[in-house]
């Protein structure tokens, strides 16, 4: 068996969706959701570069790398936020994040 | 050099950020009292950086095509830098009653404002998205920038988590599409894409990117952090939050819709009837029983975004000349609204309870008429400015054959009507509060100019649908 394209979209499809149901299903910690986010970044990662070397064409590879930096700025401001949200209410459990509703 | 590098036409976006990482080094290096001093000079750069804008002319597209520069994109900038500026300008009493404000504002200020920018002028997938997070990654911090409040940092929590999911359903949705047209310049993505034969993929795609628009301008089902957001950032970061980024966003997903997307209308007008009708729908009945009155803006702004969207739905240049007009009258109603919001103060403290306005006619008579006049024109009511607002989005709805669309949004626009007069009728008709503090000059300056802008648009309503008339056509 060749592995084609329709592999590569199919794993980044399942990758996506583990990070978003990774988000809404968890109940506990923040850490986690960060690691979904990466998770979905990363899905979108497989399929930038496995269409661009199914098309012979390098911008999808541009793209990942482009990616790839955003995600760490991403993820070094998303701790800085949940460092700042511990100070103030010494917890980081997902079902303790109500002060604001309505 | 390559034949195209022509920086002169991304002069604005230079000045932001050569200006902003040259006020972040001030600010370091000097000692104390540096705040303001950074402050004032942001809102200086901003002005500047509009006068740059205001100075081009034509289209021009530089960077390989990936950046572009014509009058819809002017005349977007020209009001996002307006609204910066001036959510600023509005913050330096906020913060000098908190103990003094921290450099670091206004130059995320000056960052988020130079992605919304680039977003505008993006013409490229990957422009679009080094803009957006750009302006994401900014925006982030300024809503958690209360690092001794909890629900300043809750929300800056919230925002953060769901900016980043819709983050990554835009990009997602901008893989599948360059997957599936090997490119991700808009013109190549538009020539690409035919009406006959559009493959799966890229419907996929298309609705997976549009997703992503919709959180960012917080379109109905992807608005649910609007309300916690507005509540718990400071209330100089939420007036910037309703103005700017906003305008950005819509200005984005205006342009994606019609430059790169032309040929599959019929798909995309689906899904902004679904978005716009949900958004007015929501906006209206949600807003009800809202008693802060920072989350009832955050209703009113999603309500108000889906009739911008109208205008979209109908996808002609008239319905995007409506758009821009819209956007325009929203974002001087917003602004003065907040200016009023920012003015209820009492010992030192904010209130943001809606019940706190009661009898303002008579402690203070000059906001609450300003206030009231604000009030009626987000609710639509002629001759102010909101009725011509949603006037041109509806007609350009019905001419598009959109009938059901308009219809729906005018009955939704009544029912929004009910709780925008309910606040008048506290003002006016329930027995006197505690008297708020006076209002600080630079907050009574621009409620007085937008209530009067709003009072007299229909004067003389020319000038500004005509410089929509030519910015819209500059699209198509």
């Amino acid at each position: 068996m060749t592995i084609g394209l329709s592999h590569y979209l199919t794993v980044a499809a399942i990758l996506f969706t583990l990070g978003i149901f990774g988000i809404f299903l968890n109940r506990k910690n923040v850490i986690v959701i960060l690691m979904s986010i990466e998770l979905m970044l990363l899905a979108v990662n497989i399929n930038l570069v496995a269409f661009s070397a199914f098309q012979g064409d390098l911008v999808g590879q541009v793209f990942a790398m482009i990616v790839l930096t955003v995600a760490a700025a991403e993820a070094a401001i998303g701790l800085a936020i949940v460092v700042v949200y511990f100070r103030n209410r010494g917890t980081i459990d997902v079902a303790e994040i109500d002060l604001l509703k309505g | 050099m390559p034949a195209d590098l022509n920086l002169e036409a991304a002069s604005p976006e230079l000045t932001l950020a050569i200006g902003a990482m040259a006020l972040l080094m001030l600010g370091v290096f000097m000692k104390r009292e540096r705040g303001e001093l950074i402050l004032w000079l942001s809102v200086l750069l901003l002005a500047f950086a509009g006068v740059l804008v205001a100075q081009g002319s034509g289209t021009v597209t530089l960077f390989n095509g990936s950046f572009i520069v014509d009058a819809y994109a002017r005349m977007m900038k020209l009001l996002v830098l307006a609204g910066a500026g001036i959510a600023l300008v509005m913050s330096v009493e906020y913060w000098r009653d908190r103990g003094g404000l921290k450099f670091e504002f206004p130059i995320l200020v000056l960052f988020a404002t130079t992605g919304m920018l680039m977003m505008i002028s993006a013409n490229d997938l990957i422009a679009l998205y080094v803009g957006l997070e750009l302006q994401s990654l900014a925006l982030y911090v300024v809503a958690a920038f209360r690092r001794d409040s909890a629900r300043s940092a809750e929300a800056g929590l919230k925002y953060f988590v769901l900016g980043a999911l819709a983050s990554g359903m835009l990009l997602y949705g901008a893989s599948l599409i360059y997957g599936f047209t090997g490119t991700t310049e808009f013109v190549k993505i538009a020539a690409a894409v035919q009406p006959s034969g559009v493959s799966l993929g890229l419907i996929f795609g298309l609705v997976f990117l549009m997703a992503g628009f919709a959180f960012k301008i917080s379109a109905v089902p992807f608005h649910m952090w609007t309300p916690d957001v507005y509540e718990g950032a400071p209330t100089p970061v939420t007036a910037f939050f309703a103005a700017a980024p906003k305008l950005a966003a819509m200005a984005l997903t205006v342009r994606v819709l019609i430059a790169a997307f032309p040929a599959v209308t019929i798909e995309w007008q689906q899904i902004v009837v679904f978005l716009s009708i949900a958004s007015m729908g929501l906006g209206a009945f949600a807003a009800i029983g809202q008693t802060n009155i920072k989350r009832l803006m955050a209703y009113s702004s999603i309500g108000h975004m889906g009739f911008a969207l109208v205008g979209l739905a109908a996808g002609t240049p008239e319905g995007v000349q409506g758009v821009i007009v819209y956007l325009a009258i929203y974002l001087v109603m917003t602004l003065g609204t907040f200016a009023c919001i920012l003015a209820m103060r009492r010992n030192g403290r904010m209130v943001e309870d809606i019940d706190q306005l009661s009898g303002l006619s008579s402690t203070n008579p000059f906001m609450a008429l300003m206030l009231a006049l604000l009030l009626f024109s987000l609710a639509g009511i002629p001759p102010l400015a909101g009725f011509f607002a949603k006037f041109y989005v509806f007609l350009a709805a019905i001419h598009a054959g959109l009938y059901a669309l308009a219809v729906i949004g005018v009955l939704l626009s009544v029912v929004g009507a009910y709780y925008y007069l309910r606040i008048v009728k506290i003002m006016y008709f329930d027995a006197p509060a505690e008297r708020f503090e006076p209002m600080y000059p630079s907050l009574a300056a621009v409620l007085a100019v937008s209530g009067l802008f709003i009072l007299l648009y229909f004067v003389n309503p020319a000038p500004l649908v005509a410089f929509a008339g030519v910015a819209a056509k500059s699209l198509f």
